[in-house]
């Protein structure tokens, strides 16, 4: 499949999340958008170390060329993941405490 | 024995240090002994400089590179020749008098303040003398401003006085106005010909100035002289010049600082000859000037100021020699004038002395009971400047009216007029002061008193000179020796009045002086040695009175402008010009930083979209936008 197909979704996904973030005001959703943000970037990781390695294993069917980025993947889910649980623990104690999650609440650091 | 020329300006150096640092430990004594005996130390210099130039001839003595910029050098350097060490002499030695005269005139200052007038003084000397002996015009400006400084500080002198600063700024201002001109022309020659040493200046100047570039550069030399040496239109200063203590009126104003304007052109007189545009242009000036303010001297009742216009009128007459080109003779009037001026000036100090301060001269009369030494070395300074035979004014001022004759029939006429005048302000005031009857009050004629001898010294000193001064040049009619032009020579080229026609002139200038100061005499005796003087005078003497309204006239057409422009620019440009400019970019500022506070909303949301923007604007305006147009058609 052409690489165009997968810059065109993951934009797609990018924009998405963007204006999840942008628009929405439950702060889930916006932590949703932001994975989505992330995972479109992932998959441009991942597309584009496909790409490479399918170019150079034309040429040397021993390069493991671009390789390293699906290893790399692996590393941002796993700190993603790790991330969520954290962000997660935070939107709990911010219900907890204000009864909402509502993130325009969250302004009391003005003035 | 040139090289101890340096010690002439170091000795008035060290004394205004001396003096000017310590002014407030040292009593009056010790500073009137460094005040006096520094010049006299410097005179005595300047005599054996004076004999050594006599038999070995100039030398220039050069000491450091003042500037030294790639291949355009300016020396440091004096040059000890015939000009400058008669100069010397005239300085030193009549600066050593009015030092000696100052000690007892301003004794009644208090010892802080009496140590500023020395130093002064002390300041001036050495100015001057830097001035005289500098080797190239760069050297000679640096004491043309000081001797400008130290004219403004001296007039100020008593600075509490509102009056007397403005006259001392009136004197700085206009002075600048002629500095400028000398300025230029040194700036011109120095573009011309890359140097300012007189020896190489005279020698490349008729080859290497066109005729164009000598008469300016002569022009604007003169102007430089018409400030210094008040001559029309910049000698107003002089006459408000007068607010300074007297014995420095004889000094700066009289006798020397004055004749800085006479001594720059009679040092340049190879380019001045080179031009006979300038040479008429300083004629004429130097004539009218001399007429002008002979008028005015004569309807004067202030004693300074009558004084004040007479050396406006004499450095008229040096002027007018120097035009018709008798360097020389200009230099002798110099000479004597300082003799004779220096002396009237000191006696008009000593009257006022004797009358408590007194200046006006319908308030005195008499005077020459009270004041005899005073009164007799006054009149002898009288006679001397208006020409009486075989003083020293005679010989000057015969030689210039023949120089004058020589060269044009019509200015001589005028120049006779004019000594005819001065004869007449120098009787009136001298019937006016010493005969007569006594005009002031009862407690004035109480007070007066002749001087003390540290005052009547001088005066009796420079009495002899005005007296005897004029034989070093006596006409050889009457068998003098031509000893002053001859000693000049090498330097100055002498206009000399040989044969038989020129003696037949001075029988007939001999005659006519005396029948004319016989006239005189009578006249003002008649009129002016009286009992009732009021001085008040109506209808055109009213307007000489007024010295012509030429102060009224400067302030109408100059002053006042000048005064109306800075008004303007100060309450309209600078207010609301560049005021509003500041005060509008401060208030700007102001409002566009309320405005944009605004933006601070708190809101996550909001952030974020500007973030979002941003980076979009980002991406627009940095990224090659050749890629993202290949990309997109890739894409599509």
């Amino acid at each position: 499949m052409p690489i165009q197909y997968y810059i065109i979704l993951a934009a797609c996904l990018f924009c998405i999340g963007v204006a999840g973030v942008l628009t929405r005001r439950n702060a889930i959703i916006v932590f949703m958008c932001i994975e989505l943000m992330l995972n479109a970037v992932n998959l441009m990781l991942v597309a584009f170390s496909k790409m490479h390695y399918a170019a150079a294993f034309a040429t040397d069917n021993a390069s493991t060329a671009g390789t390293d980025a699906q290893l790399f993947v692996f590393f941002i889910m796993v700190v993603a993941a790790a991330e969520v649980s954290v962000g997660l623990a935070i939107i709990v104690m911010m219900y907890r405490n204000i009864h909402s999650v509502d993130i325009n609440f969250l302004n009391r650091l003005k003035n | 024995m040139n090289n101890i020329a340096y010690l002439v300006p170091l000795f008035p150096l060290l004394g205004f240090l001396i003096n000017g640092l310590f002014r407030k430990s040292l009593s009056k004594g010790t500073i009137g002994i460094i005040g006096c005996g520094t010049i006299l130390l410097s005179f005595i210099v300047s005599l054996i400089l004076f004999f050594d130039v006599k038999a070995n001839g100039g030398v220039v003595v050069n000491y450091f590179n003042f500037i030294d910029v790639a291949s355009f050098q300016i020396p440091f350097a004096f040059q000890i020749d015939q000009l400058s060490v008669i100069f010397l002499l005239i300085i030193t030695g009549i600066g050593f008098l009015i030092h000696l005269y100052s000690t007892s005139y301003m004794h009644d200052e208090s010892s802080e303040h009496f140590g500023r007038y020395f130093a002064y003084l002390n300041l001036f000397v050495f100015s001057m003398l830097l001035l005289i002996m500098g080797a190239n015009y760069v050297i000679m400006f640096i004491g043309w401003e000081g001797v400008g400084l130290c004219s403004y500080l001296l007039i100020g002198y008593w600075f509490k006085n509102i009056n007397y600063t403005n006259a001392a700024k009136k004197a700085f201002v206009m002075n600048r106005i002629g500095d400028l001109g000398f300025l230029l022309a040194v700036f011109w020659l120095l573009s011309k010909l890359g140097t300012a040493n007189y020896v190489d200046v005279f020698e490349q100047a008729s080859t290497g100035l066109s005729s164009t570039d000598v008469t300016a550069i002569t022009l604007l030399l003169f102007v430089g002289a018409m400030g210094k040496s008040a001559q029309i239109p910049l000698y107003t200063w002089l006459p408000d010049a007068m607010a300074g203590p007297t014995p420095v009126s004889a000094l700066i104003h009289a006798a020397t600082m004055v004749t800085a304007g006479i001594y720059m052109i009679a040092r340049s007189n190879v380019l001045y000859s080179l031009s006979p545009l300038t040479q008429d242009v300083v004629a004429v000036i130097g004539l009218a000037t001399a007429i002008l303010s002979a008028t005015i001297a004569l309807f004067q009742n202030d004693i300074k100021k009558v004084l004040a216009y007479s050396t406006v009128s004499q450095l008229g007459f040096m002027f007018l020699a120097l035009g018709v080109g008798a360097y020389t003779t200009g230099v002798f009037h110099v000479m004597t004038h300082a003799f004779f001026k220096a002396l009237m000036f000191l006696g008009a100090g000593s009257v006022i002395h004797a009358m408590g301060g007194e200046q006006d001269i319908t308030k005195m009369g008499g005077l020459v009971k009270k004041l005899p030494i005073t009164a007799w070395t006054f009149v002898i300074g009288v006679l001397a400047i208006s020409g009486f035979p075989f003083t020293s004014g005679f010989v000057s001022k015969d030689e210039i009216l023949l120089a004058v004759l020589a060269h044009s029939p019509v200015l001589f006429w005028f120049a006779v007029f004019a000594a005819i005048l001065t004869a007449a302000y120098m009787f009136r005031l001298m019937m006016l002061v010493f005969f007569g009857g006594f005009r002031g009050t009862h407690e004035q004629e109480h007070h007066l008193h002749e001087s003390p001898s540290a005052m009547t010294i001088p005066l009796i000193i420079l009495g002899v000179l005005s007296l005897i001064g004029g034989f070093v040049q006596l006409p050889h009619v009457f068998g003098g020796e031509d000893f002053f032009n001859q000693f000049l020579a090498p330097i100055v080229p002498a206009v000399t009045h040989e044969g038989a026609e020129a003696a037949t002139l001075e029988y007939y200038l001999l005659g006519g002086t005396i029948v004319i100061l016989v006239i005189v005499y009578v006249v003002t005796k008649k009129l002016f040695a009286v009992d009732r003087f009021d001085g008040v005078y109506t209808g055109f003497k009213k307007v000489l009175a007024d010295k012509w309204y030429i102060d009224e006239l400067y302030n109408a057409v100059i002053v006042n402008p000048l005064d109306k422009l800075a008004g303007f620019l100060k309450n309209v440009v600078e207010k609301s010009g560049i005021d509003g400019i500041v005060n509008g970019v401060g208030k700007f500022v102001n409002y566009a930083s309320r405005q944009l506070r605004l933006l601070q909303s708190g809101q996550v949301g909001n952030y974020i979209l500007f973030m979002v923007l941003s980076i979009a604007v980002l991406f627009l305006v940095f990224w090659n936008q050749e890629i993202i147009v290949q990309f997109l058609q890739k894409i599509f």
